[in-house]
């Protein structure tokens, strides 16, 4: 049933490119229905698909002379992130509702991509999951290129280069990987249990890592995340923080972790304490979490701190992810759900609400417009947004922080505590993000500065309105009840953590 | 031997070159007064025609070819990777055809057509040959036609000026192979790729001969320059650029095939003369003694060592020049280029099984589909617009979206965006490169070709970019024939369809080598 | 016992409360009163419900997230009782307090009982896990009621009350990530019995070595800014002064027993040894904190500021009377008995200072509010002419800080001081100090404020007006309830600190 949300997407992205032009109404309502469709068959399979392990979807031969398959399943980590991509991407569609120059185009690329993120989540083939993975470079491209702002073209280029050579490494992996095995097979399951040699690992494990992990923003290779967050339109900042990061970190776990669990093995020899690919890869998730917050310290640019706080926050998901550990890995499965909830937020409040009315995004700017009295729901927005981005505790960012914290401190104390470092500073960024766009100390007190003087900004729309709470309430309940995911999360990494995928 | 068995093997040229002469009669003496666009329909139905006749007639050619009398050894080939060659050969013929449709660089409809099914019939002769002489006279008899067709824009000076360019250089690298075929026959007695390899297997046995070196490097310039291989590749981009864009397009397909098609040829050839028991792409190698092989900087032979240079050098020159063109068609020659690397890759990696064959007629036919298709579409913008710059193809999605979408996919599948063809062709050509050798070198050489396709990545989008993103130049809609338009759509669909079902054509492949 | 989940209740009972106030404008200090007296019963009702030998009663047990070893665990012993009827008292009187707030009470009104709540939970979690939840959480309305609403300098106040606290957060989390990892658990009570047996320690070493003290100190951290102890109190001047008076009332009367309440409830059961072991700079500390916050008093101009040292030299009491009893007794009766003394103090110093300061800092907005938010303690002279009965009763609320007997600041302070005497007569011998130089102070103000000759301005000072006695009296009584029958309360809290001296271990 899962699979319907790829062919759904697909089919949207298909009608809306044909769809005769000059009705963007029409295509907004198209281009939901087919968004809430594709949730509501996620939310529909998450629930059918708890207490299942892997459940194969469809399995057909596709290139039967390669012995490529068209193997469509899904685990617990799977369906979690469905989940999130649907969510994502019916509050994507009413974030973007106020798109009115080339309707179609928009909501047939956004759709689009979403087909190929629901493709990489449910592939166990890895020639499909590359396939879906590459379809998701180009939309973006033309998303950001098209309908973004801020040096939209040089970010879009330096997005789709990205994207493109981290898939080259996956690419040569993936080769090299069909190649060795000799198994004439594809499948990730096949592949896992292909015995593959640990010399090949050692090398293997590192490119497919780093070629995923740019996508995820993996430092020092996540310079594309900020200008690329602050160039694109709302929704696909939401969805590049939202789910396309997320893409990255999966492959990180599916592929780079899944198929070469030897190349984290020690080297046998070690420099400054680092003996292993895992050592490398923490340290530079660690570093991640610290300088992506340092950085949006730092920002002028509103969107800009969301943005390096993206980088910031997946350093977890990295770090979580190299700690090999049962409650570490669920944390970073946690935090993908998590972060990509949050951000999504972040950017649809910062890029929909809050600029499409000031127009700016400066501090220097936003300081002098009051906007926590002009534009409450935006401001009592953010805080509940950052608050959660904090990982503050009742948000899913905690346990989700919490849970890769733990992991690391089963690893390593001191990753634990640099990273503790790397929260301390979130809380200083988000806060003073928070204060100098909102509730700027310049901002008079209520009895001093009559109401009357300040231009009438555009009111909240129903769809700003809906999806902000549609996000709320995704956090909310995995913050408060986290079992809700993690009982699926769980068995699906244990499996994996236990190598061969079964 | 004798002429009825000839006659048999040779029936797809023959039906080509009648279809030619049809062509002339009716163009030049029946159709002397009609209208410029009627002669256009007329010569190209029957090149279509003639084309489609080639290929009904295969089936009925002699099974595995024509031997000389007295011998196992093949002279034309036939059946197998041959006939996957010439189907394709006419296929594109006929895209390439249908791209006159609605052209005016020329009122010699009836001798454009002409020529264009001769050059096919010279592809159809590289592919089949399997005696050096044969393999020349295809070779001229499709450059011949090459040039023509070159110059065949008479009022255009670049049309000229890039077909005498062509033509030096072409005559050039003729001399060259011939010189280089003179010292293989010096060498080995004999004109036929198979008593060549199995002489050469035999008189090196014992220590390398440094005449056969010099064959070599002769012989690889010569195919260089008609693969269009760094560093044998100067004419390419004017030619691309001043040729008109049918010929063009031609050049950039049909030749591309047959000039593979010979050098499969080649390879099998000396695969097929090797003792089974050695590594199968150990081929024309120097020695074989007991020793061991001698390597050259990990190659095998020093055949290898030459392809594998000549396709590092251009896919790493084709790729960087590309980027810093501003003309669209001297962008796709600098691609074709870098192309023509990934190929020469399995090439200099060729396995005894069918696999870096087939590999490398998928890629090269579907290729020259997209490319033939991206030609169709640049030359109607430029048509409309007078230029094929970039900035040509401003807001090109406003004027005329059908054709945006075409060039969308196309440069999406020659960048190698999965799920289009471009990218299978390359995935089965890097894998085909993996499974023959799994040493460090193929590894490094497909991790080149790998990263050097995320950079074509930008040069493509360069023009998608200006196609989508930005504002159109000039108002005014960009309209093609109904019929160019059916057929770039057509093309597109096929770049699609195949993609996403690669299955079909390799399972198509595997029929021809079933009676093998 | 009892199927009604009343601790769930009490601290559900604020939430709903905030949501409706959120959105009835007008009537949303109506609303909030209601809630406030609502939650005041049922802190009352659960103090009556206590189990009487001291231990935790009124369980409630779910699982919650099982694989992190969360479990939904409330629970209350007399401290924790204690202390919500004192955050339900102090919300009561902020609300109370706060009558003229013009600028979006329904907002305000809604953040002050999200507060409530936010004590409510902690005072009742006993799993770390969502104890954290409402430690954390609590800062946000008070973050809020203090930018949104406070004095001229609140931005650079609200933000370093907020970093402070945060960054003690952090070190606290990681301590607790750290014992989770040793133990695999989070339970308080469960935590508290290992330690108790001397398990956590050998366990945390097993996991990861030598880094006990390490987290003793994380944990101590995350307190002491909360408290606060000397050097980290340097937030809590800013923040209470700038705080509007209602949100300092809940700030000094709930917030900062949330940190007593955290050492007594998590750092002495788990780290007892260590806190012994480290005893001697901590008493420093404390002995700091009590003599830096009284002559910091002195220094001041600002009644707010006053009061807000002033608080932080009271809670220093409680500190110095934590940090005195950790210390191995062994079997010597009148240590113990000096131990609980100690405790017995500490607990109802936490009641008494809440207590008193809050309704100090409510007669400090009535002189705000009738004097346009003047507040300087030179400002004023004499006003016990023009406002008898406001000069009386905040005379009594300032007595009772001060610690004069028959009022019930004294009964705390007394114990504390028996208690520490013998257990560490130095620390006890300097804290005097603090002692008379907070009756200084107080008496300073007293003479500053209410006699003298009266300035022209304040001739027609407004007296307290029916209402506002009505709202205050009780408190008054309160105080000379407490005053002068402590037992009333020491009857059930004794239990408790017998019970828990006698699971502790150092």
């Amino acid at each position: 049933m899962l699979a319907w949300t790829i062919y759904i997407s697909f089919a949207g992205a298909l009608v809306l490119a044909l769809m005769p032009k000059g009705n963007p109404a029409l295509a907004r309502v198209i281009a939901l229905l087919v968004a809430a469709a594709g949730f509501a068959i996620a939310i529909a399979g998450f629930a059918a698909g708890a207490g299942q392990g892997r459940v194969t979807i469809i399995d057909v031969p596709w290139v039967p002379m390669m012995g490529i398959h068209y193997t469509l399943a899904a685990d617990g980590i799977s369906r979690v992130l469905v989940l999130l991509t649907g969510l994502a991407a019916v509050a994507g569609v009413l974030f973007s509702w106020n798109i009115n120059r080339r309707t179609n185009e928009f909501f047939a690329f956004f759709l689009a991509l979403i087909g190929g993120v629901y493709g990489v989540f449910l592939s166990f083939d890895l020639f499909l999951l590359f396939v879906f993975y590459e379809i998701a470079i180009v939309p973006k491209y033309f998303l950001i290129a098209i309908w973004g702002s801020t040096r939209r073209e040089y970010a879009a280029m330096k997005l789709a280069l990205y994207s493109f050579v981290g898939s080259a490494m996956v690419l040569v992996v993936l080769l090299a990987a069909y190649a060795t095995a000799g198994s004439h097979s594809t499948g990730l399951v096949n592949l896992a249990n292909a015995n593959l040699p640990v010399s090949f690992q050692m090398w293997a494990f590192p490119v497919a890592f780093i070629g995923f992990g740019i996508l995820a923003g993996l430092w020092p290779f996540h310079t594309w995340a900020p200008t690329g967050h602050v160039a694109a339109p709302t929704a696909a900042s939401m969805l590049l923080a939202g789910v396309v990061m997320k893409l990255g970190a999966y492959g990180c776990l599916r592929v780079a972790i899944g198929l070469f669990p030897h190349g984290l093995d020690p080297w046998g020899w070690s420099f400054w304490g680092i003996g292993s690919w895992r050592d490398v890869f923490a340290l530079l998730a660690v570093i991640g979490i610290i300088y992506g917050a340092l950085v949006a310290l730092a920002q002028t640019d509103f969107k800009f701190v969301i943005g390096y706080s993206s980088v910031s926050h997946m350093g977890f998901v990295l770090l979580g992810l190299v700690t090999l550990t049962q409650v570490g890995v669920d944390g970073a499965v946690l935090q993908m759900f998590s972060h990509g909830v949050i951000a999504g937020l972040l950017f649809a409040i910062v890029g929909r609400i809050v600029y499409e009315r000031t127009h700016t995004r400066q501090f220097g700017e936003l300081e002098g417009m009051y906007l926590g009295r002009r534009l409450p729901f935006a401001a009592w927005a953010f805080v509940i947004a950052g608050v959660a981005s904090m990982g503050l505790p009742g948000f899913s960012g905690f346990v989700a922080e919490l849970q890769v914290l733990m992991g690391a401190w089963i690893a390593k104390p001191w990753w634990t505590a640099a990273s503790g470092i790397g929260i301390v500073i979130g809380v200083a960024y988000t806060w003073r993000a928070l204060q100098k766009a909102f509730f700027s100390d310049r901002l008079p007190r209520p009895d001093e500065h009559p109401k009357e003087g300040w231009p009438k900004f555009e009111a909240i729309t129903w769809p700003e309105v809906t999806a902000t709470c549609l996000l709320f309430a995704a956090t909310l309940i995995v913050g408060i009840y986290p079992s809700i995911l993690l009982n699926s999360i769980e068995p699906a990494v244990k499996a994996l953590l236990a190598g061969g995928m079964q | 031997m004798n002429y009825a068995d000839l006659f048999r093997v040779t029936l797809p040229e023959t039906a080509l070159d009648i279809a030619a002469l049809l062509v002339l009669i009716l163009d030049l003496g029946l159709l002397r007064k009609a209208a410029l666009q009627t002669r256009i329909m007329a010569s190209v139905l029957i090149g279509v025609l003639g084309c489609s006749a080639a290929m009904l007639v295969m089936p009925y050619q002699a099974a595995g070819g024509l031997t000389y009398p007295g011998s196992p050894d093949l002279l034309l080939s036939a059946g197998g990777y041959t006939s996957i060659a010439q189907i394709g050969i006419l296929v594109l013929t006929v895209f390439t055809l249908f791209l006159l449709v609605g052209s005016d660089f020329t009122k010699h409809v009836g001798e454009f057509v002409a020529v264009v099914l001769m050059a096919a019939t010279g592809g159809l002769l590289i592919s089949a040959g399997q005696d050096l002489l044969v393999v020349f006279v295809g070779l001229e008899l499709l450059s011949l036609g090459l040039y023509i067709l070159t110059a065949f824009a008479k009022r255009s000076g670049k049309s000229a000026e890039s077909a005498m360019k062509y033509y030096l250089f072409g005559g050039m690298s003729a001399a060259f192979l011939l010189f280089g075929f003179s010292y293989l026959y010096g060498l080995t007695g004999s004109t036929n790729l198979h008593q060549i390899m199995r002489a050469l297997y035999s008189t090196t046995a014992n220590g390398a001969a440094p005449l056969l070196y010099v064959a070599l490097v002769m012989i690889a310039a010569g195919l260089g320059f008609k693969v269009a291989a760094v560093p044998f590749h100067l004419w390419a981009p004017d030619t691309y650029e001043g040729a008109p864009a049918p010929a063009a397009a031609f050049i950039a397909s049909v030749s591309k095939v047959a000039s593979f098609a010979l050098l499969i040829g080649v390879g099998t050839a000396a695969a097929h003369s090797l003792d089974p028991s050695k590594p199968m792409h150990v081929w024309i190698t120097a020695s074989l003694n007991p020793k061991g092989l001698p390597t050259y900087f990990g190659f095998s032979g020093p055949w290898s060592l030459i392809i594998a240079i000549l396709a590092v050098a251009s896919m790493v020159f084709g790729n960087l020049a590309a980027l810093a063109q501003d003309s669209v068609r001297r962008l796709l020659a600098y691609s074709a280029i870098a192309h023509a690397g990934y190929i020469l890759l399995a090439v200099a990696y060729f396995s005894r099984s069918n696999i870096s064959a087939n590999a490398i007629l998928y890629y090269i036919l579907t290729y020259g589909l997209t490319t033939i298709g991206a030609f169709g579409a640049v030359s109607l913008v430029e048509r409309i617009n007078g230029s094929d710059r970039m900035d040509a193809f401003l807001g090109l999605y406003r004027r005329n979206g059908v054709l945006a979408g075409v060039l969308l996919i196309l440069f999406l599948s020659l960048a190698g965006i999965p799920p289009l063809v471009g990218f299978w062709a390359k995935f089965n050509l890097f894998a085909a490169v993996l499974r023959v050798d799994r040493g460090v070198a193929p590894f490094a050489l497909v991790a080149i070709a790998v990263a050097m396709s995320a950079v074509s990545l930008y040069y493509y989008l360069q023009v998608l970019k200006r196609v989508f993103v930005m504002p159109p130049a000039e108002d005014g809609p960009v309209k093609g024939s109904p019929l160019t338009i059916g057929v770039l759509a057509l093309i597109t669909l096929a770049v699609v369809l195949l993609g996403c079902l690669p299955g079909l054509m390799q399972s198509w492949m595997a029929t021809f080598y079933a009676g093998m | 016992m009892n199927s009604l989940p009343l601790l769930t209740i009490i601290t559900v009972l604020p939430v709903i409360g905030a949501a409706i106030s959120l959105f009835t404008r007008r009537h949303s200090r109506g609303v909030a009163q209601v809630t406030g007296i609502l939650c005041l019963l049922l802190s009352l009702v659960i103090w009556i419900q206590l189990p009487r030998d001291g231990s935790i009663g009124l369980n409630e047990l779910h699982h919650w997230v099982p694989s992190l070893g969360v479990q939904y665990h409330l629970g209350v012993d007399a401290l924790g009782a204690l202390m919500l009827i004192l955050s339900a008292l102090v919300s009561l009187m902020a609300i109370d307090a706060a009558h003229r707030v013009h600028h979006e009470p329904g907002l305000f009104f809604a953040l002050v009982l999200l507060l409530e709540a936010g004590l409510f939970g902690t005072f009742t979690a006993l799993n770390f896990f969502h104890w954290f939840i409402f430690w954390e959480l609590s800062l946000i309305p008070a973050f809020f009621l203090i930018k949104l609403w406070g004095g001229p300098r609140r931005g650079p106040a609200a933000t370093q009350f907020f970093v402070y606290t945060m960054v003690g957060s952090v070190a606290l989390l990681l301590s607790f990530l750290a014992i989770y990892h040793a133990t695999g658990s989070m339970d308080f009570i469960n935590l508290a019995e290992l330690a108790a047996k001397g398990y956590l320690q050998h366990q945390v070493l097993a996991s990861l070595g030598p880094v006990m003290m390490w987290l003793t100190i994380g944990v101590l951290a995350g307190f002491a800014v909360k408290v606060p102890l000397a050097p980290f109190h340097t937030w809590l001047p800013a923040a209470y002064s700038e705080a509007p008076s209602p949100v300092t009332m809940l700030l000094t009367g709930g917030m900062s027993k949330m940190g007593v309440y955290g050492l007594i409830r998590i750092a002495l059961p788990l780290f007892g040894p260590q806190i012994a072991a480290i005893r001697t700079p901590l008493l420093i500390l404390a002995v700091l904190t009590i003599v830096m916050g009284a002559w910091a008093a002195a220094a001041q101009k600002d009644l707010k500021r006053v009061f807000a040292y002033s608080s932080v030299n009271h809670l220093g009491y409680c500190l110095l009377g934590i940090f005195a009893i950790a210390v191995h007794t062994g079997a010597n009766v009148s240590d113990s008995a000096s131990q609980a003394a100690a405790l017995n103090g500490v607990i109802l110093q936490m009641f008494n200072h809440g207590l008193t300061a809050a309704a100090i800092f409510w007669f400090i907005s009535m002189i705000q509010f009738r004097s346009g938010g003047l507040r300087g303690i030179d400002t004023f002279g004499g006003l016990r002419m023009p406002a008898p009965v406001f000069a009386g009763l905040m005379g009594i609320a300032l007595f009772s800080s001060l610690g004069l007997p028959g009022l019930n600041g004294f009964v705390g302070e007394f114990l504390i001081f028996r208690g520490v005497f013998p257990l560490s007569w130095q620390a006890a011998a300097v804290s005097v100090l603090g002692l008379l130089v907070t009756a200084a102070v107080i008496l300073t103000v007293i003479l500053k404020v209410f006699t003298g000759p009266v300035p022209e301005r304040w001739a027609s000072f407004p007296d307290l007006h029916g209402g506002e006695r009505l709202g205050i009296a009780p408190v008054i009584g309160l105080m000379f309830l407490l005053g002068l029958l402590p037992q009333i309360v020491i009857e059930r809290v004794n239990p408790t600190v017998q019970y828990l001296l006698a699971h502790w271990r150092f």
